[in-house]
């Protein structure tokens, strides 16, 4: 009895075989890419997409699937693939179409098998078992690209949405205001802190106004982290007015114990800028008749 | 190595160079110290821009010698204290209570002649 082949040293015979796929596909090309398409329309998978790409596409795909089944690298493969999800991701199209539409390829080039070897029941399964590897291995390549894609798209948008979320506006020479907004957790206060320090060096701020109004609930480590951040804006030589503590906040904070008596806090944004302009000494100054313009 | 102090009128000016040890830091003390009494000296002004850490020790030696001078009658400001180093200093608890500080050299000097001119109308 003959031993039996191993995959990774393949013998004769399935060398054979492999070129006899690979030419059963090309030759077969425009019959089988035309059923490929056909299919995917009839599934709605390539909503989107002009009828120009969809050519381009599927031929290069096609192609790609068969170089990797010829050569047994997949080089080309990964780099389609990412090239792929990076334009596939930016237009919306949903991994439902992307996988759906590989699926679809490997029932067709499946089918094409059964039909070629349906009288050779032992040389199909040989056919099968080299080919079946192999698209396994593209699909889970392709499913890999989009999902890495995916992940770098949330990862910019998260550093995007943080650095959103701490605007520091300039209202005058050295007065910077920091409107925080929405829950303060220990990432985002550390971020903002961050950014709020190289600002102050940026603009050469003396005092900052730092309004808490968008807070909807200021505990113990809110609290020790506004300290902390009034501590390190006064050791750049800058001095910070918090505003927009309500009444439930300033109950809040007295019934749990935090000590803000070293910090300038005040009722709304509005005294806050009075308060700091008064350290910078300015004075605003009413006119009766407005300004011309 | 020992930091430059430079005399500037009624002030003094130190602007530390690289990284010091806890010797440097306690020489750099006396030798302030000293140089205050013999200048008659009103304000000190300590440039830590180059120091990218701050640690305990510095820190405490920076507030002793803002003390130690105002006993000897001259005002510090520490200028120059970068974002980072504030925040890990906040972080440690380092917070230089009681002593002056300012953004860089220019507000340094700015801070001193108004607190100079305040005295004066007192």
């Amino acid at each position: 009895m003959m031993p039996k082949p191993s995959r990774t040293q393949p013998s004769e015979r399935e060398d054979v075989l492999l070129n006899e796929l690979v030419a059963h596909f090309r030759e077969k090309r425009g019959a089988l890419r035309k059923q490929w398409v056909n299919q995917m329309v009839a599934k709605r998978l390539l909503q989107g997409l002009t009828p120009t790409e969809v050519e381009t596409e599927s031929e290069t795909i096609y192609d790609t699937c068969i170089d990797c089944l010829a050569t047994g690298k997949y080089d080309s493969a990964e780099k389609y693939a990412s090239k792929m999800a990076e334009r596939g991701v930016l237009r919306g199209m949903t991994t439902e179409q992307i996988i759906g539409g590989l699926l679809v390829l490997r029932d067709v080039y499946g089918r094409s098998l059964f039909d070629k070897y349906q009288k050779d029941q032992a040389r199909l399964s040989k056919a099968l078992d080299i080919y079946e590897p192999v698209a396994n291995k593209i699909l889970s390549i392709v499913a890999m690209a989009f999902i890495l894609e995916r992940e770098k798209v949330v990862r910019n948008q998260q550093q995007a949405i943080l650095e959103l979320s701490t605007p520091v506006l300039q209202v005058r020479e050295g007065l910077l205001i920091l409107p925080i907004i929405g829950v303060v957790d220990s990432v985002r206060a550390k971020q903002l802190t961050e950014q709020l320090l190289r600002s102050i060096r940026e603009r050469r701020a003396k005092v900052l106004v730092m309004d808490i109004t968008g807070v909807p609930a200021v505990d113990t480590k809110v609290a020790n982290h506004l300290v902390q951040t009034v501590e390190a804006v006064r050791l750049l030589g800058a001095s910070t007015v918090i505003t927009g503590l309500s009444p439930e906040v300033a109950q809040t904070l007295v019934t749990i114990g935090v000590d803000l008596s070293k910090v300038k806090t005040l009722g709304d944004l509005q005294s806050g800028i009075d308060e700091a302009d008064r350290i910078m000494g300015y004075r605003v100054l009413y006119q009766k008749e407005p300004a011309a313009r | 190595m020992p930091v430059p102090i430079m005399k500037q009128g009624e002030y003094l000016i130190a602007s530390i160079q690289s990284a010091l040890t806890d010797v440097d830091l306690l020489t750099f003390q006396s030798s302030l110290s000293e140089m205050v009494g013999r200048h008659h000296t009103r304000g000190v002004i300590i440039d830590v821009t180059i120091l990218d850490v701050i640690d305990s020790f510095a820190a405490r030696t920076l507030r002793a010698i803002a003390y130690t001078l105002k006993l000897r009658g001259a005002d510090t400001v520490i200028v120059g204290i970068q974002p980072e180093v504030a925040f890990s200093m906040v972080q440690l608890g380092l917070s230089l209570e009681g002593v002056k500080t300012a953004l860089d050299l220019d507000d340094g000097l700015e801070l001193l002649n108004k607190r100079g001119n305040d005295e004066h109308r007192e």
